[in-house]
């Protein structure tokens, strides 16, 4: 064989071990985040973890109920705020803003995604704590989830909309000229025809951000004020909720990781493997869904 | 009658040009919406970066940016080691992410289509690839982190350092090259291919002499884009650099990077000011980075149209 047939098949097999390098992480990650929380799930209980709210691991106690509450609120209020914004924008980029516009808007949207998320904290710091706290509520320190929510909404605002633009642009122009044929208004059209055939990679979208959110550890940790407690109303109002401190269980883990040892660094593990599932499940439902959408383009 | 039949169509005309009026009403209100809502994304923008430039510029000066950290509470000092440390992470971080991505997009797209792949192992084996090449890209970084944790920091015995960092960032950015790199290699047109194996080369002297030249600036759209995560990611290198303010003297060293000084400047000594001023320097490389990424895929699209 010459040598060059040799290097071939040699190369092939380089490329190959790099082709499965993706499938080692992701086995790997599983494997190690598990194999360290074994510990935690064995000697504290699995009911214990997950549906006790107190957390001091002086006194090893280790419930992540409040955390998980917490890093569930603030991606609500983030999904609240940020999907009516993210898909007007995505609506406005893919069918109403004339080129000039969107050469303007997008690599706004591109760059809001690139911000580093320490920056976004620390902007939440500095300009959005000091702002809530002048909502006159007792006990309201500024930090708390509608702070932490907003940074979030800025922060999946990206994802939502690039994805839900990519979704609506997928969209077979007929339908769109049809629809007008038959003397719809231009805004009839979108929302009757464009907005409902691109559903499932809108909805998509919207899931992969959820992901976004629920992963975020840093800005939160600098907004959310980090106690462990359970979110509660601050006086009659329930709006209040929002004004509650909380702890998402990304920064449980980023905050206690440097210097947990034995079961309260296997309890941290634990917060690891809860959002782990936490983020599979959201992920393969948008994937799930986003394979839905298949259909717009066998129809084109 | 006929009278009656009249007015009743004339009424039914006058509605219908009522409501469409009314959706032409109904069309201007929403559509001035959205309107707002892209002006509302952009006016968002310009306010975060517009702040923390603004406000971050004041603490910026060539002393800020050639003295080291200070350490202590007080945040005193600049951020020249800080700046050092990133760029090593970034360089440590792309060199081991780089070969595997681009390896593992080139098999996954250039191998994929081939006859000797109706064996059903290599066809699986490429489609659990992709699967988790998507997953993951949507794990959160500090699970990434974590698990560089416990794998190079503990397991592994690297101590929080640069090489336990560059490691866990390898599979931060590796999603990134991966499916970047496929997408540069699918826009090479075929009969390049074809021309190249017609002529008697083998597959990977066409690859690399042809199809990866003609997709470089796709690759390297790649690079910058992971170069642009590196630096803005915290969480990963917040559980596996340690954050000591000194420049690290070997890939055994730990350090702080540029987001990660940030964060500590805004949580332990509240030194905003100096947080703000390095918060500046982030947001400038990162503008520095996305009008790099545009330049390049205009480059790359501008080639793709010349071929056809």
């Amino acid at each position: 064989m010459p040598a060059r047939m040799i290097a071939d098949k040699t190369v092939r097999y380089i490329l190959f071990a790099s082709a499965i390098i993706a499938i080692v992480i992701v086995l790997a990650i599983g494997f190690f985040i598990f194999r360290e929380s074994i510990q935690a799930w064995s000697e504290i209980g699995i009911t214990e973890i997950l549906l006790k709210t107190v957390w001091r691991p002086g006194q090893d106690q280790y419930g992540i109920l409040a955390m998980i509450v917490g890093s569930v609120s603030v991606t609500f209020g983030a999904i609240l705020l940020g999907v009516p914004l993210a898909l007007g924008c995505a609506i406005f980029l893919a069918e109403i803003a004339p080129e000039g516009v969107q050469a303007l808007v997008r690599p706004a949207v591109q760059l809001l995604a690139g911000i580093p998320s320490v920056v976004y904290g620390l902007f939440g710091m500095v300009i959005l704590v000091p702002l809530v706290r002048k909502l006159g509520v007792p006990g309201n320190s500024g930090y708390g989830l509608l702070a932490a929510s907003i940074v979030l909404a800025v922060m999946i605002l990206p994802t939502i909309a690039s994805v839900a633009e990519d979704a609506i642009r997928a969209v077979p122009e007929n339908y769109r000229h049809g629809s007008l044929a038959l003397g719809a208004t231009k805004w009839q059209t979108i929302t009757q025809v464009v907005l409902p055939a691109g559903k499932s990679g809108i909805i998509a979208g919207v899931i992969l951000g959820i992901g976004r959110a629920l992963g975020e550890t840093m800005a939160m940790i600098m907004v959310i004020g980090n106690s462990v407690i359970m979110p509660k109303p601050l006086s009659g109002n329930p709006l209040t909720y929002f004004l509650s401190q909380a702890r998402t269980l990304t920064g449980n883990i980023a905050v206690e990781i440097s210097y947990a040892t034995g079961i309260h660094e296997s309890a941290l593990f634990a917060t690891g493997v809860v959002l782990f599932a936490l983020i599979i499940i959201v992920n393969a439902t948008a994937r799930w869904i986003i394979r839905g959408q298949k259909f717009v383009e066998k129809a084109n | 009658m006929v009278e009656e039949r009249l007015t009743e169509i004339a009424l039914n005309h006058q509605a219908k040009a009522m409501s469409l009026k009314k959706e032409r009403g109904k069309q201007k209100f929403w559509v001035g919406l959205m309107w707002l809502f892209g002006l509302i994304t952009v006016l968002i923008l310009i306010l975060v970066v517009g702040y923390v430039l603004v406000q971050g510029g004041k603490a910026i000066n060539w002393q800020f940016l050639v003295t080291p950290p200070k350490g202590g509470l007080s945040g005193e000092g600049g951020i020249s080691t800080t700046i050092g440390t990133t760029f090593y992470l970034v360089g440590l971080t792309l060199l081991v992410a780089t070969p595997l991505g681009v390896g593992a997009a080139v098999f996954l797209i250039e191998y994929a289509g081939e006859q000797s792949l109706s064996s059903k192992f290599l066809r699986s084996v490429i489609s659990v690839s992709n699967f988790a090449v998507e997953t993951l890209a949507g794990i959160p970084s500090i699970i990434l982190g974590l698990f560089g944790y416990a794998l190079f920091v503990s397991t592994l015995k690297f101590g929080f350092s640069l090489l336990s960092a560059s490691l866990a960032g390898a599979c931060l950015v590796l999603p990134t090259i991966i499916r970047t790199t496929e997408e540069a290699l699918l826009a090479v047109p075929d009969d390049y291919r074809r021309g190249s194996l017609a002529l008697g080369a083998t597959k990977w002297q066409t690859l690399y002499r042809i199809v990866l030249p003609a997709g470089l600036p796709g690759i390297i759209t790649g690079i910058i884009l992971s170069v642009g995560r590196i630096i803005s990611e915290t969480a990963v290198f917040f559980v596996t650099l340690g954050g000591s303010y000194r420049l690290p003297s070997s890939i055994m060293d730990g350090g702080r990077t540029l987001a990660l000084h940030l964060y500590y400047l805004a949580m332990d000594t509240r030194a905003f000011d100096k947080a703000m001023g390095t918060g500046a320097v982030l947001v400038v490389m990162i503008i520095l980075i996305n009008l790099g990424i545009n330049l390049v895929s205009r480059k790359l699209t501008a080639g793709v149209r010349k071929v056809r």
